[in-house]
């Protein structure tokens, strides 16, 4: 781990300007990823701007009708809100079907978002790696590849978002607040956060130097039944292989996004509006265009699978 | 003391103290954190420097300069070792199958290549990323398939082809009416232990001393000589505690020679706990296997043909994964053969993980037993008990000492309500899932070896010291049982301390020979203090009756103080006469599994194991053994598997985030019941060890579980859903 500096912000603004104006500053939420990540070297920021002073730790209605998440909000904490549970049933479901208990009380709102892959070449500083070091090749293309991207990836790679919350975001079509370094503010819809890989897999969503999530906001309640489906080989404490989140209506039209096989959370328009048709045609339609390797390929039968099993959970 | 004869009647079949469920004599300094550990021992080494270790970034080739200029000019580094200030590789030690450190070739990825040292761990760690080695990178060989065709055939114990054939077996095959002819195959697997490697090392002059983490103290003290270039009495190795093992703590690594060389260049204790991400890739394995079976039966499932064949590899091409270790004493049939190959591959090194061998034979052999019996239409309960042998099937000269294998599997039929297995597969459901259930027997041999203590009575008190080691099996409690029934004193009473290489020489933690040579040890030092204490008295301690803290002899009483302070060193040899039987150890095992129809998620719903291993010494702390091994099986059914990249030659998945274990959550219930069963030939106490018996039959019984609910046959482990998933019946 190399030696960084630290502070204590006490606005949002105030934190996005620290960042902002120094090369290699990096926001400090709950730590549960950037700190492994410092300690391999993967992650070397030269300043650390620590977020728990801001007052980013509420969950408030918006005049919409809808959630206002603060970033700083635990895992556990959203999970457990009385609101959340009601309301939006698959973003409780998501969180907790991912880490453990204790990771749940650390990790945030806006860090469980900015949480980076888990393929293992990226974890292994003797390996090449584009999103690690940029232009020193993929070798997970050609590797042990049976837990990374079946769709969206590119010849440059094949890493996958892995969080189990932001697939349940983005089915509930939540906004991203910011703020960035001059103390501008935006809102970016959940859909435009994460990027694809292309050929800046370094880069794994649109935020800019010093730009601070400070809250995320969930427009106001869809009704429908409320699914989280999370496939994976032990019961628990593991990443997904391919997960589910998906809310349906009583008329089978429903919303559903894919975890575990892309750079972001998957969800297609298409896929969407052939919810109703079935899990087959649904999936056909989000899986268009896969490009899987011989070790995940499995995955696209999983996730039309499992979306076939939330099918059938919803009609029950 | 000889152990010559079969045991007859003595102490431990009146025991007060043996055979009682005992709450663990260290428990209480474990879960209060004064038990210390290898790498916390600020108690001996306060001033013990931090040392970090640089792994190999290529798999095979030359380190051909090590640029250390950085990483010595970093905050807090004290000194640096490299493995370029040896002109070739150091030694190795007993059990090691390639160097550890020295020299500038790299045989495996992550090899040692440095240690840097600093005042603390952060500034080691840091100065360490600093350090930049240069490579000659050469092509190896990383893949066992394409590999295996061209191993060569394996040596066995005696340096014999490990080649074994008993009648014709190619013309019994060929001629029987039901043949199975089936190839399996199992990945390589890690230890993946709680404690990492781990040592301290300080010198004072030229004697060394190691706290460190290693199952056997022996070998340790006389391969850290051999490796060091020293007397082997200039060197002490000190465990008393030890998070876990299972075999990969046998032999010495590369912490252990680091912090030692480390400790001597700086003239300071040093410390180094190898990294997590080195736990793979630098230390041992277990190395993956290919084995064929081949199985001719009549068509009322007697066995008249059985061919294992088996391929592994090492970084040596010597000591592979052997998964017929076990074939040859489970299923009777005159006609056999058993083949064992060896291939070099430039992977880590390969080396003893609990029950090497059998943990992986049985995946394939129990699961073949299976198969047969689904193509002649028996119970596999019933095939089993069919064929069980009247003598032992591979060794026919040999005789079993005490063999129960059908009471377990009928005993363990009857608990699991194995009457309402379904034998045709993938017709029950329970909501969403496929319900299965599996068998598996079990045989895992129960060696002896030799062992050693010294007794010493103080006020009063008795003191058993010797160097075998507790991995977290409970030897501290069952050899203070072992001294307290002997010399008949309350448990409260007796202090134990293991682990130091300045004690008596024990057998040891491995292959499950612990617990039976260590309290034979225990028993023999005891007798021994028995006999001291009438010659004090008075009296002949054999004829004289020791129990509650008194010894009655020639009708006078004495308390056990009155004899004074006294210290006697004995050591159980066990005699020739063993080599006549085959003594092993048994368990039927069963599992119940279910199948998610949508996903093919694969959960455990329950698992029994019934066992046979003689007299139970501590049911608390071997219950603890079988389900925890329970667990090791049921990940490498179903998880566990070290990925191979064949192009840079190395394991890619190398954490605990990649290397999946179960968690809590995949092991829903668990039972495990002990036979009463006694075996005279193993030791006066009539007990062998368990630690092994408990992974060898639960994986299979889950892979037969997992075909029972599904009707796809998956013979590449772990099972995986992925492997079915295309197979499974439609939904939607």
């Amino acid at each position: 781990m190399k030696s960084s500096t630290y502070e204590r912000a006490r606005t949002p603004a105030e934190a996005a300007a620290a960042v902002g104006r120094q090369q290699g500053a990096k926001f400090l939420a709950g730590g549960t990823n950037l700190l492994d990540l410092m300690k391999l070297e993967i992650e070397t920021p030269t300043h650390l701007v620590d977020i728990q002073d801001l007052g980013l730790d509420r969950i408030e209605k918006t005049k919409e009708g809808g959630l206002r998440i603060g970033a700083f909000v635990s895992n556990t904490a959203l999970s457990a809100d009385a609101r959340v549970r009601r309301d939006y049933a698959v973003l409780t479901r998501a969180i907790q079907a991912g880490a453990s208990g204790q990771l749940r009380n650390k990790a945030t709102t806006a860090g469980n978002l900015l949480q980076r892959t888990r393929c293992p070449y990226f974890y292994d500083p003797n390996m090449p790696c584009n999103k690690r070091k940029p232009g020193s090749g993929c070798a997970a293309i050609g590797g042990y590849s049976r837990q990374l991207a079946v769709v969206g990836s590119s010849d440059k790679c094949i890493a996958t978002y892995p969080g189990d919350m932001a697939q349940a975001m983005r089915v509930l079509d939540a906004t991203v607040e910011t703020v960035k370094a001059d103390g501008a503010t935006r809102a970016i819809p959940i859909a435009d956060f994460h990027r694809l890989p292309g050929d800046q897999p370094e880069k794994d969503n649109v935020l800019e130097a010093g730009e601070l999530i400070t809250a995320v906001t969930l427009p106001k309640p869809i009704g429908g039944k409320h699914f989280y489906q999370k496939v994976r080989d032990r019961a628990s404490y593991a990443f997904a292989l391919v997960s589910v989140a998906a809310v349906i209506q009583r008329d089978g039209s429903g919303r559903v996004s894919f975890g575990g096989v892309a750079h972001k959370p998957w969800r297609v328009a298409e896929a969407d509006a052939a919810l109703s048709l079935g899990a087959k045609a649904a999936a056909e339609r989000a899986f268009a265009g896969a490009t899987p390797t011989e070790d995940n390929r499995y995955k696209i039968t999983l996730a039309e699978r499992a979306l076939a099993s939330v099918i059938d959970q919803a009609k029950a | 003391m000889e152990f010559t004869a079969p045991a007859e009647t003595n102490l431990f079949d009146n025991a007060k103290v043996v055979g009682k469920s005992t709450l663990r004599i260290d428990g209480p300094l474990k879960t209060t954190g004064r038990a210390p550990y290898a790498y916390e021992r600020h108690d001996v080494a306060p001033d013990a420097a931090y040392g970090y270790l640089v792994g190999s970034a290529v798999a095979k080739g030359r380190l051909t300069a090590l640029d250390t200029r950085d990483a010595a000019n970093a905050p807090g580094v004290i000194g640096i070792v490299s493995t370029l200030d040896h002109s070739a590789p150091l030694p190795t030690g007993t059990g090691n199958n390639t160097a550890l450190f020295g020299g500038a070739e790299i045989r495996h990825y992550h090899q040692a290549i440095a240690c840097v040292v600093a005042e603390t761990f952060e500034q080691a760690r840091a100065a360490a990323a600093l350090i930049r080695p240069s490579y000659a990178r050469v092509e190896g060989k990383f893949d066992l398939a394409a590999a295996a065709p061209s191993a060569p055939m394996a040596k066995d114990g005696s340096g014999k082809p490990d080649n074994k054939k008993l009648g014709d077996f190619d013309a019994a095959f060929a001629s029987a009416p039901v043949k199975i002819d089936q190839r399996y195959t199992t990945p390589d697997e890690s230890h993946a232990m709680m404690e990492p490697f781990a040592t301290t090392a300080a010198w004072e002059g030229d004697k060394l001393t190691l706290w460190t983490a290693n199952q056997m103290i022996a070998w340790c003290k006389s391969s850290m000589a051999t490796i060091l270039s020293i007397p082997k009495e200039n060197v002490r190795a000190v465990a008393p505690y030890i998070g876990g093992g299972f075999g990969g703590k046998l032999f010495v690594r590369a912490d252990a020679v680091v912090a030692a060389l480390a400790a001597r260049k700086l003239k300071r204790p040093v410390k180094v706990a190898m990294q997590r991400p080195l736990m793979v890739n630098n230390a041992t394995h277990r190395q993956g296997t290919i084995q064929r079976i081949r199985i001719g039966a009549g068509r009322d499932g007697r066995i008249t043909a059985l061919a294992h064949e088996n391929w592994s590899s090492n970084i040596n091409g010597q000591d592979g994964e052997n998964g017929t270790a076990q074939t040859a004493s489970m299923y009777a049939g005159p006609n056999r053969l058993q083949a064992n190959y060896t291939a070099q591959l430039d992977l880590p090194e390969g080396n003893a993980m609990r029950a090497p061998g059998e943990a992986v034979g049985h995946l394939a052999l129990e699961v073949a037993i299976d198969e047969l019996a689904e193509a002649v239409g028996m119970d596999p309960v019933e095939l089993r008990i069919l064929n069980e042998p009247a003598t032992v099937p591979g060794t026919p000269e040999k005789k079993f000492s005490d063999r129960n294998l059908v009471r377990c599997l009928r005993e363990g039929a009857a608990r699991f309500g194995w009457d309402k297995r379904q034998a045709k597969p993938g017709t029950v459901r329970d909501g969403r899932w496929l319900v299965g259930m599996g068998v598996a027997a079990g045989y895992r041999g129960s060696p002896t070896m030799k062992s050693a203590a010294r007794a010493t009575l103080e006020n009063g008190r008795v003191v058993i010291e010797t160097d075998m080691t507790d991995i977290g099996t409970g030897s501290y409690t069952i050899i203070a049982q072992t001294a307290a029934e002997t010399m008949g004193v309350p448990l409260a009473q007796v202090d134990v301390r293991l682990g130091d290489s300045d004690d008596p020489v024990s057998a040891g933690s491995g292959g499950q020979w612990g617990a039976a040579s260590s309290t034979a040890g225990t028993y023999a030092v005891c007798l021994a203090l028995r006999r001291a204490v009438g010659q004090k008295l008075g009296f002949d301690g054999d004829a004289a009756t020791f129990t509650d803290g008194r010894v009655v002899a020639d009708n006078r009483s004495w308390r056990l103080a009155d004899a004074g302070n006294l210290s006697v060193t004995d050591e159980m040899n066990f005699g020739r006469f063993k080599r006549d039987f085959d003594i092993g150890t048994y368990a039927g095992h069963f599992a119940e599994v279910g199948v998610d129809r949508y996903t093919g998620e694969i959960r455990i719903r329950r698992m029994l194991a019934v066992c046979d291993a003689g007299r139970i010494l501590n049911p608390l702390s071997a219950r603890s053994q079988v389900i925890g091994a329970m667990v090791m099986a049921a990940g490498s059914a179903l998880m566990e598997e070290l990925a191979v990249d064949k192009r840079f030659g190395f394991f890619v998945n190398h954490d605990l985030a990649g290397y999946e274990v179960p968690v809590h959550a995949d092991i829903p219930h668990q039972e495990c019941v002990f036979l009463d069963t006694l075996d005279p030939v193993i030791s006066p106490l009539k007990a062998k060890g368990v630690g092994e018996l408990g992974i060898c039959g639960p994986g299979s019984a889950v892979a037969n579980a997992v075909y029972n609910a599904t009707g796809i046959r998956i013979r590449d482990y772990p099972i995986t859903l992925d492997k079915h998933l295309d197979r499974l019946p439609q939904v939607a």
